[in-house]
């Protein structure tokens, strides 16, 4: 029986070594540790995350993909700067750079737009990948460099002669896509291998049918989400938000995901009611962001799989 | 009928694709930050040995392809189609030229193959990657050339003609390496 870990006894110290490192990092900038739950009553609605449950006294319990929501309660009942560096657990994601149970560094700042926060994560790969200085490029901008085409104002029609041009092979299930699937097909397949070689590179200003939870903003040709999304080596490392304050809105975003999974055969989840409590109640304006730590680690350490990095990787969990 | 979900697929899973039996050779999975996850797969199609790239939506389903691997003893040629034998079973299959695809040249008889069955007939056969055959025609070597280096072309008893250092000769048994068509060693 291979009882071994999956990383190597160099590799647990230069692991132990950068978590020391990320820790010291908001230790020096005043930002606070917390440590909320794992299980809760509620889970996230995004129509592509499913996550873990277990029964617990005759209820249902969530473990959480990502510490979002309980945070922001902390944040609605008077919290100042915080991270929080945990396990986040996600179903049906496993691979090279995925794994069903992970560590995700997250962290609010107050007052911040999306801008200020990408100035600080860039701070931070800088301490822990030593990269250079990153690229800022828009959602926009990039399906432009790549396709010459706007992907605000682009048809599935049009993506799909843009899939044939680069010669991807999808299943028919792709006939009944939508753009925002589209996009997403070409942004995975296509740009993202190539992102963030020479430096990190942040892709910003999402299409609004994107948004999750960052705030819309509606002063352009067409409205856009204050999301970014944060590249190295090809991996995506980060995702990040202006984030939604408007506690109505949320509710109607999370009533909208139902819609959504019931209209797809998939189970509804409750929402968060303490969530949109605590929204009511008022968040300050602030930003945020969720970072895979493992998958930092793994670039740090020039390793190829994530359980290189993973004390002991999913097989032998 | 039994489906694959795309959260089965690992290297190996024999599907179905486009009415032609597969076998996975990669699955990697990609999801970008928010939205729709997929599984790029790398599949060789069983029928014509060509592989190719197709993107599934995670969790879309796919039908399975009846294909097991087996292995078998090679029994004979009968001068059109080629005979195996299933030694604990003692099951015998037939199979033609497009089955063999041209690595009847390696067959010896009694060496065991992997026979790959598609709805219980053989779709693809696989020599041994590592054959014994003896030299049943080269030109005599140079003497005191011991280097392997040049070599010259030597025919061997299953048919195929392989290039061999010039201190083997005709008669030896030799070691072949039949995904690369290579002399390995005397044997």
């Amino acid at each position: 029986m291979n009882w071994q870990p999956t990383y190597t006894i160099e590799t647990l110290q230069q692991r132990g070594e950068i978590l020391a490192k990320i820790r010291a990092f908001f230790a020096q900038r005043k930002v606070i540790e917390v440590d909320t739950q794992l299980l809760s009553r509620s889970t996230v609605t995004d129509t592509q995350l499913s996550g873990l449950s277990l029964e617990y006294l005759g209820e249902t319990f969530y473990l959480q993909t990502s510490p979002e929501y309980a945070m922001k309660r902390l944040l609605a009942a008077g919290a100042p700067d915080i991270y929080q560096m945990g396990k986040a657990f996600r179903a049906d994601e496993s691979g090279r750079v995925h794994n069903p149970e992970f560590t995700m560094l997250e962290w609010y700042r107050l007052g911040f737009d999306h801008f200020e926060l990408m100035q600080e994560t860039q701070d931070l790969l800088q301490a822990v990948l030593n990269t250079k200085p990153a690229k800022k490029i828009t959602y926009a901008q990039i399906f432009q460099d790549h396709f010459k085409i706007d992907p605000h104002l682009a048809s599935v029609a049009d993506w799909q002669v843009v899939a044939k041009q680069n010669e991807l092979d999808v299943s028919d299930s792709m006939d009944h896509a939508g753009s925002d699937t589209w996009q997403q097909l070409l942004f995975t397949h296509i740009i993202e291998p190539k992102l963030g070689f020479d430096a990190p590179v942040f892709i910003y200003d999402y299409p609004a049918s994107q948004c999750a939870l960052a705030k819309i903003r509606k002063d352009a040709e067409y409205p856009v989400a204050e999301r970014f999304e944060v590249y190295v080596c090809g991996v995506e490392l980060a995702n990040g938000y202006h984030e939604l304050t408007d506690w109505q809105e949320q509710q109607t975003r999370f009533e909208k995901d139902n819609a959504w999974r019931k209209a797809q055969n998939l189970p509804e989840k409750p929402i968060d009611r303490m969530l949109t409590q605590a929204l009511k109640q008022g968040m300050p304006d602030c930003s945020g962001i969720a970072l895979g730590v493992d998958r930092l680690i793994m670039l740090a350490l020039n390793k190829k799989h994530l359980s290189e990095v993973l004390p002991f990787g999913w097989e032998v969990a | 009928m039994t489906t694959y979900s795309t959260s089965q697929f690992k290297a190996g899973l024999k599907i179905m694709l486009d009415g032609s039996p597969c076998s996975i050779i990669e699955n990697e999975f990609v999801k970008p930050g928010k939205g729709q996850a997929f599984s790029r797969v790398r599949i060789r199609n069983l029928k014509t040995g060509r592989v190719i790239e197709r993107t599934f939506k995670s969790g879309e389903s796919v039908e399975s392809a009846d294909v097991v691997d087996l292995e078998m003893q090679y029994l004979y040629c009968d001068g059109e189609l080629w005979h195996f034998m299933c030694p604990s079973t003692y099951e015998q299959h037939t199979a033609g030229a497009e089955a063999l695809g041209g690595n009847e040249i390696w067959l010896k008889e009694q060496d065991v193959c992997t026979v790959t069955l598609y709805n219980g007939h053989p779709l693809v056969i696989e020599p041994p990657i590592f054959v014994e055959l003896k030299i049943v025609e080269t030109d005599p070597g140079l003497k005191g050339d011991t280097s392997g280096g040049g070599g010259k072309p030597a025919k061997l008893e299953s048919g195929a003609t392989v290039r061999v250092p010039l201190f083997v000769q005709e008669g030896e048994v030799i070691k072949v390496d039949t995904r690369k068509g290579e002399y390995v060693s005397r044997a």
